[in-house]
């Protein structure tokens, strides 16, 4: 069956002032699959993240989601865009001065025409899939880490976006929330058919949830490995790719099959 | 009997059976942009239906998720205020998972979400007394902190961080001479011109150059200074510092060993003390100069007779006296502007409060300290 393509990167350049963070990537994205951003710390992960999102606008190339390009595209029809995706910061980033079911009824009284007894009912269930029922009046101050990614998870996906976009979601999150948060990707995957991708240097969540990885490499700048983590683990015959998925130090010899 | 409606991606048919049920065939999509239509088009069809019971057939849905969900929610709220049954028949593996994850039977549960809750009127006020008494405490001890700082800080003038310092006269002081220097010209334009109207009707005029000079030199140059200084470096002193303590850049310096107060505050206060007086005494060239111009333009004044009639009007004590007063002005605006910054707990909300607190209490304390100033001289002088 031929994948569906929901975004495709093409020969994406970005630069911050002279440097340069990313050098001619390009890559698909396909419909329903979970994808994994893999990478060493300060090799652009999250700066390809952002222009995947529209924050950052790139030096050159194309980012195109479901057929429009948004580094060229008018500001009604970026605003369309934005309707299809959701994003989960690595802080959360809930506003500090609502509570949480307020955080997560804020899309949803904005986007859809329900009567506010509807839209109560909708951050209810919006937290249940999360599980922090009960922690509705709570302010994002007073819950922990764990809760407010999931919180922020609930407020990413309150009007079901096509794509959810997750910022190094286990970053700072105990080993049981980690395993809880991957669990929720794969539900929401499965149940609702979102695509979903990821930017992260978790091995633990790459190998839990991942269908495919995209390697960046800060040297060269470029994509350096794709596929399956697994194979990639096993078979790859880059040296860095091989000592990342196997969690060793450069200078270490590689046991295949060792580690995770 | 049948009723049918059409809607583009979905459609909704009810059957009534024997024995007063209803039998809902969906199908289509039921999800976040049909919701809303999808709805209002079900409350209508069954509002005027008074049977109880009520079947709902998902075999024809393609495609569900929890706005979709909702909807079979509010629909078994309906029939249960009716004292129905309600059932859902058909249902895919794929609905029944994706209703099992929004656990639906824990909605039923009375659990309210609360909005804003305005408490009663003696709670607020006994929660405001508290929060006053406990700010007047902090307020107390951070002075203290600040006193023994700034005593640290000239015994060991090496601890200033004297880069920090500078950076922070550039900042309160050269940054804010271009909008002084403005304001206080215009201010002694307006002040020779206004008093020249009164004056000129008994041949004064020569005492407009009095007027301005002294008032000026006395009262309005170091207040009009501390204000502006008040809005542009105390604020922003507050902003910064607020904004630490929420990355925890406050905490960092203080597990590093290192004094915040030292840290932060010391070199903003002592940058804020020096700078102002300067900037004071530019406001007053710039309002006398303002006033000449006035004198000059309108009211046929030779330039040397303002200059000579400025002179004479003017002691050094009362330069001296306006810059003291600039001085203490400078050291409140700091202190409260650091002060503000480190009572920041939360978010970004608290940021904008704390700065908005800092200008407030920045010029209540510089209208206050000068009115006590005022009775000073009095009995003084």
């Amino acid at each position: 069956m031929k994948k569906h393509v929901i975004i495709q990167v093409k020969d994406l350049v970005a630069r911050y002032g002279e440097d340069i963070i990313l050098d001619q990537i390009t890559f698909d994205v396909y419909l329903g699959e979970i994808l994994v951003i893999a990478g060493g710390s300060g090799c652009g992960k999250s700066t390809l993240l952002k222009h995947l999102i529209g924050l950052n606008h790139p030096h050159s190339g194309q980012v195109t989601i479901e057929g429009e390009d948004i580094t060229a595209c008018d500001g009604t029809t970026f605003q369309k865009i934005l309707r299809k995706i959701g994003v989960l910061y690595q802080s959360s980033a809930l506003l500090g001065s609502m509570t949480i079911a307020e955080n997560v009824a804020l899309p949803i009284q904005e986007y859809t025409q329900l009567p506010p007894k509807s839209v109560d009912t909708m951050v209810r269930m919006k937290l249940n899939l999360v599980n922090l029922n009960g922690y509705e009046n709570h302010l994002p101050s007073e819950v922990s880490g764990g809760m407010k990614k999931r919180a922020g998870l609930a407020r990413a996906m309150a009007l079901n976006p096509k794509i959810l976009f997750f910022d190094e979601p286990s970053a700072g999150l105990d080993p049981i929330s980690s395993a809880e948060l991957d669990n929720l990707i794969i539900t929401i995957n499965k149940n609702l058919g979102t695509t979903i991708v990821i930017v992260t240097h978790e091995l633990q969540s790459i190998f839990a949830v991942a269908h495919r990885v995209i390697m960046l490499d800060k040297r060269t700048k470029e994509i350096i490995a794709e596929g399956d983590p697994q194979y990639l683990r096993d078979k790859s015959t880059n040296q860095l790719v091989k000592h990342f998925f196997n969690r060793q130090a450069e200078n270490q010899e590689i046991i295949l099959g060792d580690n995770p | 009997m049948e009723i049918r409606r059409n809607l583009p991606s979905y459609q909704c048919i009810v059957s009534e059976g024997e024995g007063g049920g209803m039998t809902l065939h969906l199908q289509g999509r039921m999800d976040v942009t049909n919701v809303a239509s999808m709805r209002s088009e079900l409350h209508s069809l069954l509002k005027d239906r008074p049977s109880s019971s009520l079947t709902v057939d998902l075999e024809r849905v393609t495609y569900l998720d929890d706005f979709g969900a909702l909807i079979l929610v509010e629909l078994k709220r309906l029939i249960c205020s009716r004292n129905g049954h309600f059932s859902l028949t058909n249902t895919s593996d794929k609905v029944n998972e994706v209703l099992h994850g929004l656990k639906l039977d824990s909605l039923e549960e009375p659990v309210f979400l609360v909005k804003k809750q305005t408490p009663g009127v003696f709670v607020r006020l006994g929660e405001a007394t508290i929060q006053l008494a406990s700010d007047l405490k902090y307020m107390i001890s951070f002075i203290g902190d600040v006193c023994l700082s700034l005593l640290y800080v000239f015994s060991h003038p090496k601890s200033l961080r004297s880069d920090d310092t500078l950076s922070y006269m550039q900042k309160t002081g050269v940054d804010a001479l271009p909008i002084v220097g403005l304001i206080s010209f215009l201010l002694g334009l307006i002040m020779a011109f206004m008093s020249s109207v009164q004056l000129r009707q008994f041949g004064a005029n020569i005492l407009v150059a009095s007027l301005v000079s002294l008032s000026m030199v006395r009262e309005l140059g170091p207040i009009m200074t501390a204000i502006i200084v008040a809005g542009r470096s105390g604020s922003a002193f507050a902003a910064e510092i607020g904004t630490m303590k929420i990355s925890e850049e406050v905490d960092a310096l203080f597990t590093m060993g290192f004094d915040p107060t030292r840290f932060l505050v010391v070199p903003k206060i002592i940058a804020t003390v020096i700078m102002v007086p300067i900037l004071t005494l530019f406001s007053n060239v710039f309002a006398i100069t303002g006033g000449l111009l006035v004198g000059v333009s309108m009211l046929d004044l030779t330039t040397s007779a303002y200059i000579t009639q400025t002179l004479r009007t003017l002691t050094l004590f009362d330069v001296l006296w306006g810059l003291f007063k600039s001085g203490v002005f400078a050291f409140l605006i700091a202190l409260t502007g650091c002060l503000r910054g480190f009572q920041v707990t939360g978010g970004a909300a608290s940021v904008g409060q704390a700065t908005t607190s800092s200008v407030v209490t920045s010029i209540f304390l510089i209208i206050l300290s000068d009115s006590i100033f005022a009775v000073i001289l009095q009995y003084w002088g």
